[in-house]
């Protein structure tokens, strides 16, 4: 119906009204930008020097500013909850499920707003690394490439944290729900190598969805082959885009729980 | 058009609960087009269920909601297409100045934009909020945040509306706006179903109302037919004591004597022969007389007749409620 033909334009008239918000309470923006470049501090500035021992060949910089470049879209998902939630319990939501539009416009307009305000972040992180002694080799390919797949992560964590949004039955519970996405990085590749960490941790590691993904953007900066690790990046973002997708419209289909 | 049904809106056998509570226990609803239906019931009722459903908010348990000639089982976004709804509570972007939620429907209702700007100042004209446009929503009261609502369900201008409790806890004077800015809609051939909790209301403007208590519709008719439901007026006379009120009982047969309020209520229909003749009659028989009022039938005393003990006192509360405004 008319509905699905305005999907496109809906989304769009849904993300101007979410950036109004967005601009209009910057607070927000500034605690979730300022995140990431915390620990990026943190971590260069003042362990750097120990923690560089572990990473011979680079230096420290070198290896851990693709992390936090990606790692800004971990930090922006508790905003990202915050927002869905309290918005798809008020009443003006409530309106737009008795009119005529498509109901994944209502989400996309939340995701895409989501993926403006991690870019945004990322690229102020990105100043943040420039200024501390950070240099890319990957040239144009591999800057374009980096962009691509912070892009794709983006939107596919942003679609998991809608859908966890939507099954919270408080505002509480939608944060916490996706504190989880914060601490991820920590049990990663992302600031030590992961033959550092104890065995279980380790496996750990190895084996959850942010280390192939930070390889990956690691290698695409460094401008070296990254092999079949860029597949393993490539299919946990689908796999969890699609999940995510899903799950999230399904929840939003039901009628909504009175909070 | 589709419009295969003659009416804007049939619902059939409607139920729904939530867990174990029973909220509508069977409820059928007709409203024929550019009729004013209103849904009159205490407080928990079950009257935001019923809009719910049949704003496609909510699905019932159990049957069926024609709209418009949709129905909202198999073509909810025609039936969506065709309505506009104002909520018990504001359904508006609080975020956003009143302008800009007006833009927001003109932009999701896809109107051109310079016919949708056009139509935004018209309605911010209409609705006396010119003022107020550029302002953000934490700025407005109920009144104007209740105008906004509605003019944000106008901005489609659909030929149905659902208005929930539109004058819940406004002051006197926003309530008349309110029901000027409800009857024009009505004059201009829009169907409305209305809820409210206040009697007074449903009688100034609904052509139909249906009595809702505990979720079931106790009964329907226009406010006159209602209104002859129950039993006439009466004068009621006040006295100061006892022995005054058992004197005057003798001299009028068929009133009835509340021994308590120590008053006595005296069969009438309002004729001030009535009046005249009573005051004659305690007079000659020398009772002093403490007061004495005009009780006329209205939709409270069909309420209190038709409504369970509960409602009656929630409902009570809420004429105190007035009263005191």
């Amino acid at each position: 119906m008319s509905s699905l033909t305005y999907v496109v334009p809906d989304a769009a008239t849904m993300l101007r009204r979410n950036l109004k918000h967005l601009l209009r309470y910057p607070v927000m923006m500034i605690v979730y930008v300022g995140q990431p470049i915390f620990v990026l501090l943190m971590f260069v500035g003042v362990y750097g020097n120990a923690l560089g021992e572990a990473t011979p060949g680079t230096s420290y910089i070198e290896f851990a500013a693709p992390a936090v470049l990606l790692i800004t879209v971990n930090f922006g998902c508790t905003t990202t909850a915050f927002n869905v939630f309290s918005d798809t319990s008020s009443g003006i939501v409530s309106r737009l499920r008795t009119m005529s539009i498509s109901r994944a416009a209502i989400l996309g307009g939340h995701v895409l707003e989501s993926l403006i305000r991690t870019t945004i972040s990322a690229l102020v992180t990105l100043v943040v690394c420039l200024l501390l002694g950070y240099r890319a080799n990957g040239g144009f390919l591999g800057w374009l490439g980096t962009v691509a797949l912070v892009s794709f992560f983006s939107l596919a964590l942003t679609w998991l944290v809608v859908a966890l949004a939507l099954s919270a039955r408080t505002l509480q519970q939608a944060t916490s729900n996706t504190l989880i996405f914060q601490f991820l990085p920590f049990f990663s590749s992302a600031f030590v190598p992961t033959d550092t960490m104890p065995p279980v941790v380790s496996w750990l590691a190895e084996n959850q969805p942010l280390t192939p993904i930070i390889e990956t953007i690691r290698a695409l900066l460094a401008g070296t082959p990254a092999g079949s690790t860029a597949l393993v990046a490539l299919a946990w973002c689908a796999g969890i885009g699609i999940a995510g997708f899903v799950w999230a419209i399904r929840l939003f289909g039901r009628d909504p729980v009175p909070h | 058009m589709t419009n295969r049904s003659p009416m804007a809106i049939v619902a059939s056998g409607l139920r729904k609960a939530f867990g174990d509570h029973v909220v509508l226990d069977g409820i059928d609803v007709a409203v024929g087009p550019g009729k004013v239906y209103a849904m009159l019931g205490p407080n928990g009722a079950g009257k935001t269920t019923v809009v719910n459903i049949l704003t496609t908010l909510l699905t019932a348990d159990a049957g069926t909601v024609v709209i418009a000639g949709h129905d909202v089982a198999t073509d909810g976004d025609a039936a969506r297409a065709a309505i506009g709804v104002t909520g018990q509570l504001s359904a508006v972007d609080n975020l956003l100045t009143g302008r800009e939620n007006l833009q927001l429907m003109a932009d999701l209702r896809h109107l051109r934009k310079k016919e949708g700007r056009e139509r935004v100042q018209q309605l911010l004209e209409h609705f006396d909020l010119v003022d107020a446009a550029g302002k953000l929503l934490s700025t407005y009261s109920l009144g104007m945040r209740r105008r906004l609502d509605l003019a944000m369900t106008l901005v489609g201008e659909p030929r149905i509306i659902f208005l929930d409790e539109p004058t819940t806890g406004l002051d006197p004077r926003s309530r008349r706006t309110m029901w000027e800015l409800i009857r024009s809609l009505a004059d201009g051939g829009v169907t409305i179903f209305l809820t409210t909790q206040y009697l007074e209301e449903a009688d100034e403007l609904a052509d139909w109302i249906a009595v809702l208590d505990g979720g079931r519709l106790v009964a329907e008719g226009t406010s006159d037919a209602l209104k002859q439901r129950v039993p006439g007026g009466h004068i009621r006379l006040q006295f100061a004591d006892a022995e005054a009120l058992a004197a005057a009982a003798e001299h009028f047969a068929g009133a009835t004597a509340d021994e308590e309020a120590l008053t006595l209520s005296v069969p009438s229909d309002g004729r001030p022969d009535d009046v005249r003749s009573a005051l004659d009659r305690l007079e000659r028989a020398g009772i002093e007389l403490g007061g004495l009022s005009m009780h006329t039938p209205d939709l409270d005393d069909v309420f209190f007749a038709l409504t369970g003990n509960g409602a009656k006192a929630s409902a009570t509360t809420d004429s105190l409620e007035r009263a005191a405004q």
